[in-house]
């Protein structure tokens, strides 16, 4: 005998999941689906819609306000600062990660190093430029001591309170996120790669430019890209350090939201705006091309 | 490995450790320096900014507000996002996709870029319901979001959900119970973990409140930096000290658990950042 003919045993089952009920499941995902919706896709979409209105109506003029020397100015220097932080942050934490990676993996050091890397690639803001500020800012420690010694690091003008100096406090958190980011690539090249290499008569120079070397360079491209992100992204670190003037796009952004000032363009801010999420989309892609090529033989 | 190059890698492991540690290490004990000099040039070593932060009205209702605004986002956080992880977890598994990459995408977009968006809603939920600098924790638990998903995504991995979850329910429990009754105690790791990294990140935000106007505690140490150096640096030591504790903690912790049972999972490099290595 098979349940489906008896109507006692057919209105005993659990009811079918959604089926004619009202879709209770799906109630339990709303408040959280609204919140996020509120907090983070109506700002989003706010941007994007905001880039192409004004004056009541939808408009390109945002973006030919764009047109303006200081910003295009502000937009080649965020690039060019994110692009040299990033090098510089993945060529020292590669090193850095190297130096971790052929100690003891289960070692003490590596251990703090890594915690330490945790906490410091979160480490940004106004304490992070202050700490810099106490340390080679114009009576800073490093300064006192240099200047005592006959040096003068601000003889050419003092360079910590613009784009150059933020290359110098952003490696701060860069190079602990690339020890973070690189160290799991690293750890993925085997001892006995070396001594096949070796094996069959080639040199350490062979090693790193046939071997390692080609293993390595999409991880290391991808995380280059992922500091050039961070970087760009960074707002809290540069505004402390910086007091005036439109040197990044994020200063510039925050300037023009700023209505004390009396230059308050809302329409142009989200143009900016949305030129970030751009720049910071087409990034993000890049890495995660590259990410998957990496994980490829990272297992 | 021959001797040569053992020595090689050696010396380069020592300098390389050695100027490291000198450029992470100098600016912290820096501050402290900065934070201890007596007016004037020669003047004796002075705790006088520390002593004198509690004289700042300002600075003071600032710090109480990070503290009240660090509580409200970790217990809102909870609330909004355990129910709604394990609820997927169990009963509509098709969205899991949808809710991770909600809660990521706080971290493709730039903070800088979410304000832009964020102040017309700010405008108008001070026009019509409060302006209050809490009203902030709104904002921050979306801040926080990628950072607590992760904590409790890997405390709910660990965690036979669904057993527990229809052991209760054959013993009449609720939902209300499954959830706070059953499942969170079992998770307590994860949840703390979740908490201190919130208490972390809204200690240190200053992007959201400098631009929606309202005197968090680094939007304070910075207005105060311009006029009196010596006592934001004193605080900024000071909150700085908290995060790092609060962070080491959570970052042993979670080192501890990872090696208990780990389970390989696709992620953002950038929480790992958090997680202290890639799990």
């Amino acid at each position: 005998m098979t349940a489906t003919g008896n109507p006692a045993i057919e209105s005993a089952r659990r009811p079918r999941e959604g089926g004619r009920r009202l879709p209770l499941h799906w109630v339990g995902v709303a408040p959280f689906l609204a919140y996020a919706g509120l907090f983070l896709l109506l700002p989003t979409g706010i941007v994007v819609a905001g880039a192409f209105t004004g004056n009541g109506g939808l408009t390109l003029s945002n973006f030919s306000t764009l047109n303006q020397q200081y910003l295009i100015k502000a937009f080649i220097s965020s690039i060019g600062l994110s692009a040299v932080s990033a090098v510089v942050g993945a060529a020292l934490g590669a090193l850095f990660a190297y130096a971790v990676a052929t100690g003891n993996p289960r070692g003490v050091l590596r251990r703090i190093v890594s915690s330490a890397c945790g906490v410091l690639a979160q480490f940004g803001g106004v304490t992070l430029a202050f700490a810099f500020i106490a340390t080679i800012g114009g009576a800073g420690f490093i300064t006192l001591w240099l200047q005592s010694h006959g040096i003068d690091p601000y003889a050419k003008g003092v360079w910590l309170y613009e784009v150059p100096g933020l290359v110098l406090v952003y490696a701060y958190f860069q190079i602990p996120l690339m020890v973070l980011v690189f160290l799991p690539a690293l750890d993925g090249i085997r001892p006995q790669w070396r001594e096949a290499t070796e094996s069959l008569g080639g040199s350490t120079w062979h090693y790193w430019r046939y071997v390692a070397g080609p293993l390595l360079l999409p991880a290391f491209l991808g995380a280059t890209l992922l500091l050039f992100a961070n970087a760009f992204s960074a707002y809290a670190t540069a505004a402390a350090l910086i007091s005036q003037g439109d040197p990044i796009v994020p200063i510039a952004i925050a300037n023009l939201l700023n209505s004390e000032i009396g230059i308050a363009e809302p329409g142009l801010a989200k143009a900016l705006a949305l030129g970030m999420i751009v720049i910071v989309a087409v990034v993000m892609t890049l890495y995660a091309v590259l990410q998957q090529r990496t994980a490829r033989w990272l297992r | 490995m021959n001797r040569s190059r053992r020595l090689k890698l050696q010396v380069f492991r020592v300098v390389v450790f050695v100027v490291m540690g000198a450029f992470f290490l100098v600016p912290i004990g820096a501050m402290f320096e900065f934070s201890t000099r007596g007016v004037g040039v020669g003047a004796p070593r002075t705790l006088v900014s520390w002593t004198t932060i509690a004289t700042y009205p300002d600075l003071v209702a600032a710090i109480v507000a990070s503290l009240e605004l660090a509580a409200i986002t970790s217990v809102a956080m909870l609330f909004l996002l355990l129910p709604t992880m394990i609820w997927v977890r169990l009963r509509v598994p098709r969205l899991n996709r949808v809710v991770e990459s909600l809660c990521l995408l706080p971290l493709t977009i730039p903070a800088i870029v979410l304000v832009v968006g964020l102040l017309p809603v700010y405008r108008w939920m001070s026009d019509n319901f409060s302006n209050s600098i809490l009203t902030l924790a709104f904002a921050y638990v979306i801040l926080v979001l990628p950072y607590t998903y992760r904590a409790l995504d890997a405390g709910l991995s660990a965690i036979n959900v669904k057993t527990l979850s229809e052991a209760a329910r054959s013993l009449g429990a609720g939902w209300g119970t499954v959830i706070f009754r059953v499942i969170a105690p079992n998770m307590s790791g994860a949840i703390l973990n979740a908490c201190l990294l919130s208490v972390a990140l809204v200690l240190g935000e200053f992007t959201f409140a400098n631009i929606l106007s309202y005197v968090n505690v680094q939007v304070a140490i910075n207005q105060l930096g311009q006029a009196n150096a010596g006592v934001s640096i004193a605080v900024s030591v000071a909150s700085l000290l908290f995060a790092f504790i609060l962070l080491m903690v959570l970052s042993f912790v979670g080192a501890a658990r990872r090696s208990l049972r780990s389970k390989p999972r696709a992620s953002d490099p950038r929480l790992e950042a958090v997680w202290g290595q890639k799990a």
